[in-house]
């Protein structure tokens, strides 16, 4: 810190915008991030993301805060298993019992992480253009929903069946997200409290479309559609177990989207927005543009993950089928720092917990809520993480400058920089 | 039963009274320049809270103080977060939220041994206000009331006071419209802020507390249904403003007692779909008339001197 000075970006003033292509505007933008502009120029939302997830942090130090992270929230859950009645030792035999203890176990622990990874992903493609998509519940839900009227109501074999129950999928979920994206992009609505909105007309309109008066409602079960033809579900894969072939499609959704933000040039105008709103736009790309593509990209992408739910392990839209995945997704891609690797380690990590908390409830007399307690700590302690980076910073240039007593001034100045830029 | 009449107005007020009090809580906070969307979770504190205590006491008044210090305890943790640590203000009450959610519902069968809703305990009584209790049409009004609810408006006057006619409320308000400026005019940015959303969450637990204690007689996990959420949608609406906020509020609370009497008297409109409506007619607000600047300028940005 005291030994390089950050300068003002030399590229993104000289930039002649729109004509270049995408290449150039990696170079030129590259350049720009390297030279770290001027604290006061980047959004809060860009210095959250970029303390998130640092693009210079090596993948050694992503584990760790990681693990530190998990670890802490865990400890600090502590308190509600002794309150329960039980014992550390107990409760963590229960919880790797019923999370890893036996091949039925594992497979339910993906069957959990599966959900919980694709609408990670979906909370990270919004969060690295600087959007918070607190609405990934509501559009997994009517992803969830689209998927289960499309299986019900439409007449087409097997597999072309299961293609148009994902395609409805996205469409459900990318249609919750676009009224949130026009409003960020055309009318500068903050996106937390349109995409709340969002949630609770998409938990009420899909309730009232499978009630009693509701258009959709199956014949004979109250609160659901009509079962999805066998043919065209996602199949288990693991026979014995429940585990399906939502899997695969978790994996692919991975690739994919790690694909899309590091290798390619839509990609890099996502990340861009959000690490620098200013220097993007100055390099002629469109704000209104790119916050709209990510909105509808992140909400395709919890539609799935309510269609594959309701594809893999229903075979049917149940009214309420998703406890909160689209909530716990915040913690997941949080955890994750928004790398794709990252997020389906953390869904395992909450797939573990999510699995193991029946074993929990029922062996150690813990509540299952355990679960909802531990990723809100994670979350607190995401949030924390910036003051935290600052202050072991500081006590690092503090000790440095007690070894070079010499220097005293260039020391001062950097700490005294310091609270400005916490990343 | 008649859908219109003065028990409708009634119960307009007891669905809308619950939405005032975190409304002004969020209010005081986005003023300041801190988002708060941790309202939900900090009503659930509130709410179990409230129940925990008159449990114990038997009395609904020290229920309704024990929601209070719960309020203090996750308003200070947010406030910390936020304020203290500068951390991301959206991120910070998403974690409240959780935490909320999933704290109050795990501490049920800590407590009582059974899960889902809690046993019985002493509501806060209504009150029968001598003299005007016995008048024609307006009557019901005067007996069906608690004290909690005059206390609401009483509070809802007093941050209007104190926000638009006092210097407090002027310090709080020119730290959420530009923190740097308020700390060149010698305002202290960071304890404003640290008590005002201390403040907020002391409102959201009051809002969940009349839910558990005054307007039930129990906690039931996640008994608040989205009011914290409903509250942001009113500040929203009534663009941040007391009274026009207040106004929200309370069409909220009366669309509510429309769609739950409905029920009874006209069951062939979808229940679900009048349930969504607030939500619906808050996005058409915010895509048609309320301006982009009506919002706090300063809302979501930490704050550190330079």
């Amino acid at each position: 810190m005291s030994t390089s000075t950050p300068q003002r970006p030399v590229a993104a003033s000289t930039t002649p915008p729109r004509q270049r292509r995408a290449s150039r505007i990696d170079a030129d933008i590259l350049a720009a991030l390297a030279a770290r502009p001027e604290p006061g120029a980047r959004g809060f939302v860009s210095r959250f993301v970029s303390s998130v997830a640092p693009a210079g942090a090596g993948v050694g130090a992503k584990a760790g805060a990681f693990l530190i992270t998990v670890s802490l929230a865990l400890l600090a859950a502590l308190p509600i298993v002794y309150l329960s009645g039980s014992d550390a030792a107990t409760a963590i035999e229960a919880l790797l019992g019923g999370s890893w203890g036996s091949g039925l176990a594992i497979g339910e622990t993906f069957v959990q992480a599966i959900p919980l990874l694709i609408s990670g992903l979906a909370v990270a493609v919004a969060f690295h253009t600087g959007l918070f998509n607190i609405g990934v519940e509501g559009q997994l839900v009517m992803g969830g929903l689209a998927a289960g009227i499309v299986g019900a109501t439409v007449d087409l074999p097997g597999p072309l069946l299961l293609l148009a129950c994902l395609a409805a999928g996205v469409a459900g979920g990318a249609l919750w997200a676009l009224i949130p994206a026009l409003l960020k992009a055309f009318r500068g609505v903050h996106e937390v409290v349109t995409t709340i909105m969002m949630n609770y007309i998409a938990f009420n309109v899909s309730r009232f479309l499978v009630s009693p008066s509701g258009p959709f409602v199956s014949e004979t079960q109250p609160s659901a559609t009509e079962k999805i033809p066998l043919e065209a579900r996602l199949a288990v894969v693991a026979p014995g177990t429940r585990l399906h072939a939502g899997l695969v499609i978790a994996i692919l959704l991975v690739i994919a989207v790690a694909w899309l933000l590091y290798r390619t040039p839509e990609g890099f105008r996502l990340r861009l927005v959000g690490a620098n709103p200013a220097a993007a736009s100055t390099a002629g790309v469109s704000l209104r543009r790119t916050v709209v593509t990510s909105m509808l990209l992140s909400g395709g992408i919890a539609g799935i993950a309510g269609a594959v739910q309701v594809l893999g392990v229903f075979g049917r839209y149940y009214d309420a089928f998703s406890p909160g995945y689209g909530f716990e997704a915040i913690a997941v891609a949080l955890l994750g720092a928004l790398s794709p690797i990252g997020i389906a380690a953390a869904a395992l990590f909450f797939g573990s917990l999510d699995a193991g908390a029946v074993q929990l409830q029922a062996v150690a007399g813990i509540s299952r809520e355990m679960v909802s307690v531990v990723s809100g700590l994670v979350v607190a302690f995401v949030a924390a993480q910036p003051a935290v980076l600052r202050l072991l910073r500081h006590l690092r240039e503090r000790a440095s400058a007690r070894r070079a007593p010499a220097r005293p001034t260039s020391a001062r100045r950097a700490s005294g920089t310091d609270p400005k830029d916490p990343a | 039963m008649d859908i219109f009449s003065i028990s409708l107005v009634l119960s307009a007020i007891h669905l809308a009274v619950p939405i005032i009090l975190p409304m002004l809580g969020g209010l005081i906070s986005e003023r300041s320049g801190v988002m708060n969307i941790g309202l939900e979770g900090m009503m659930l504190g509130g709410a179990l809270s409230a129940v925990a205590i008159t449990f114990l006491t038997g009395d609904p008044w020290v229920g309704l103080v024990g929601a209070m210090i719960s309020g203090v305890v996750s308003g200070g943790i947010l406030a910390v977060l936020t304020v203290t640590l500068r951390g991301n203000q959206v991120v910070a009450s998403t974690a409240i939220n959780l935490i909320g959610a999933g704290l109050t519902a795990a501490l049920v069968p800590i407590i009582w041994g059974i899960d889902g809703t809690t046993p019985s305990v002493p509501k806060i009584p209504s009150l029968e206000v001598p003299g005007l209790s016995g008048l024609p049409v307006v009557g019901p009004l005067f007996s069906g009331l608690t004290l909690v609810d005059y206390g609401a408006i009483a509070l809802a006057f007093a941050v209007w006071w104190v926000l638009f006619r006092t210097d407090a409320g002027l310090r709080i308000r020119a730290c959420g419209e530009s923190a740097e400026s308020a700390d060149a005019a010698g305002i202290a940015v960071v304890r404003t802020r640290f008590l005002a959303v201390t403040v907020s969450g002391v409102f959201a637990a009051l809002g969940g507390a009349y839910l558990s204690i005054v307007a039930l007689d129990a906690f039931q996990a996640g008994m608040t249904q989205g009011r914290g959420y409903l509250a942001l949608a009113a500040l929203v609406f009534g663009k941040w403003r007391v009274w026009p906020a207040v106004a929200v509020c309370l069409a909220f609370g009366l669309a509510d007692a429309f769609a739950l009497r409905s029920q009874i008297v006209a069951p062939q409109i979808p229940h679900d779909l009048l349930l969504a409506l607030p939500y619906i007619l808050a996005l058409v607000a915010l895509a048609t008339f309320v301006g982009r600047t009506s919002a706090p300028a300063a809302v979501g940005k930490p704050f550190a001197r330079a």
